[in-house]
């Protein structure tokens, strides 16, 4: 149940893109067509579930004060976090890179219609957030996995209800000045008043 | 843009002014006609969590402007060294090592500040402004123009955070810089002239809907339009 709690709680109460503002840059340059944020939204899932729980175990036994205590007595007074984000960032680039292989492998389409914007999930915000917020909250394995799942499905979901209104947005006959990322910022800060209401949720 | 220069860069002349008119322009253009924010959409993801009070927004400025120079100055002086293949992996090790002393830097001396910022310093790393510039920039130009380019770049982005910042601090708690400026001057007109403060400018929304408005005034007066 706790678990539960903890995916309701970061799909929506606490949405990677509405709550924190993380991810933005893919956020705002892939929501023009619904069927590419579909895909960049599902490589962003994956890649949070898995990155995650690495880091996790990273985390937990190397870098942590005293996570090194399993090498003997010596080492259990290291304290290595200070590496933490080199450590991170490598592990996430190298997952990167094998979702890219997989994806090129198995649906050339969809490598095609991502281009640019699936190397450069290794510098998403919202997956080497996901991976600090977890240091820094202490969280067990289960409970990173659970949560590293859970914020994808939210930036997900954010990025999908944003492309889809950015297609019917075609339509309408917005000022000049305002045209592209200017409306996208303020549809954005719509979207977020909508899910403050997910705020009254008590877990 | 960035082509752009970069091809005025190889018409070299023998002996170039300190501060010639390219490389003045080079810092200059970042800040309003090609601004990183809000022209080139970059850099948006781990600025605007930080901007609901201007302390903390200015010491993320320092913070970039410090990254994004160092960075620049490094990947310039190892350009040709750097295999291409493998150009982003050094490049995310040379930022997020640059941020690692930004951080251990903020938690030995102001770690107040270091604890208010929490994640978002580290976040500097995947902030798409240094990667941007790097790759455009630092990769074919020499240190010293390399220099200017991401000083100029990180002052672009710094006046637009710093922007937000002064707009959500004033209109969401009435202060700037934590000086309260909404009881000072219900303060100068007696009890009756209360100024309420709006809660939404504090919470993300608010950052949202300024940056919105700041990109709309500006695309007006530099004429620019997405299509």
């Amino acid at each position: 149940m706790e678990l539960f709690n903890l995916a309701i709680k970061s799909i929506f109460i606490e949405n990677m893109v509405f709550a924190y503002f993380l991810g933005m840059c893919s956020f705002l340059a892939v929501s023009k067509k619904v069927s590419t944020a579909l895909g960049l939204g599902a490589a962003v899932i994956f890649v949070l579930t898995v990155t995650v729980p690495t880091n996790w175990l990273l985390n937990e036994f190397i870098l942590k004060e005293g996570g090194l205590s399993w090498l003997g007595e010596s080492f259990a007074t290291i304290d290595l976090s200070f590496l933490r984000f080199i450590m991170f960032i490598a592990i996430i680039a190298a997952m990167v890179q094998l979702v890219e292989m997989v994806v090129e492998k198995f649906a050339p389409a969809l490598y095609g219609a991502l281009g640019i914007f699936l190397p450069l999930i290794a510098v998403n915000c919202a997956i080497l957030g996901g991976s600090l917020f977890m240091a820094t909250r202490d969280y067990t394995l289960a409970e990173a996995t659970v949560y590293g799942f859970g914020s994808g499905t939210g930036f997900f979901l954010a990025i999908i209800a944003l492309a889809a209104i950015r297609e019917k947005l075609k339509y309408s006959n917005v000022p000049n000045g305002l045209k592209g990322l200017g409306i996208t910022m303020l549809l954005t800060g719509l979207m977020g008043i909508a899910f403050m209401s997910f705020m009254g949720i008590d877990l | 843009m960035s082509t752009e220069t970069a091809q005025v860069a190889e018409v070299k002349k023998p002996e170039e002014a300190l501060l010639s008119k390219r490389r003045k322009k080079l810092v200059t253009d970042p800040l309003i006609d090609d601004n990183p924010i809000t022209i080139q959409v970059l850099g948006i993801c781990s600025a605007l969590a930080v901007t609901t009070q201007l302390q903390p927004t200015l010491v993320m400025a320092i913070s970039v402007i410090f990254v994004i120079v160092m960075a620049n100055l490094t990947i310039s002086l190892l350009r040709n060294t750097i295999p291409t293949r493998v150009r982003i992996i050094v490049q995310l090790a040379v930022v997020a090592t640059l941020v690692t002393l930004v951080n251990e830097f903020l938690k030995a001396f102001a770690f107040d500040m270091y604890k208010e910022l929490s994640v978002f310093v580290g976040l500097i790393i995947t902030n798409c402004i240094v990667m941007g510039r790097l790759e455009a920039f630092a990769l074919g130009n020499k240190p010293y123009d390399s220099i200017l380019d991401g000083f100029g770049s990180a002052l672009g982005y710094a006046w637009i955070i710093l922007a937000v910042a002064f707009f959500r601090e004033l209109l969401g708690s009435g202060s700037l810089f934590g000086v309260p400026i909404y009881d000072a001057i219900s303060g100068l007109f007696g009890e009756d002239f209360n100024l309420a403060t709006n809660g939404l400018m504090v919470s993300p929304v608010g950052a949202f809907i300024i940056l919105g408005l700041i990109i709309w005034v500006q695309r007006t007066k530099t004429g620019y339009v997405e299509h």
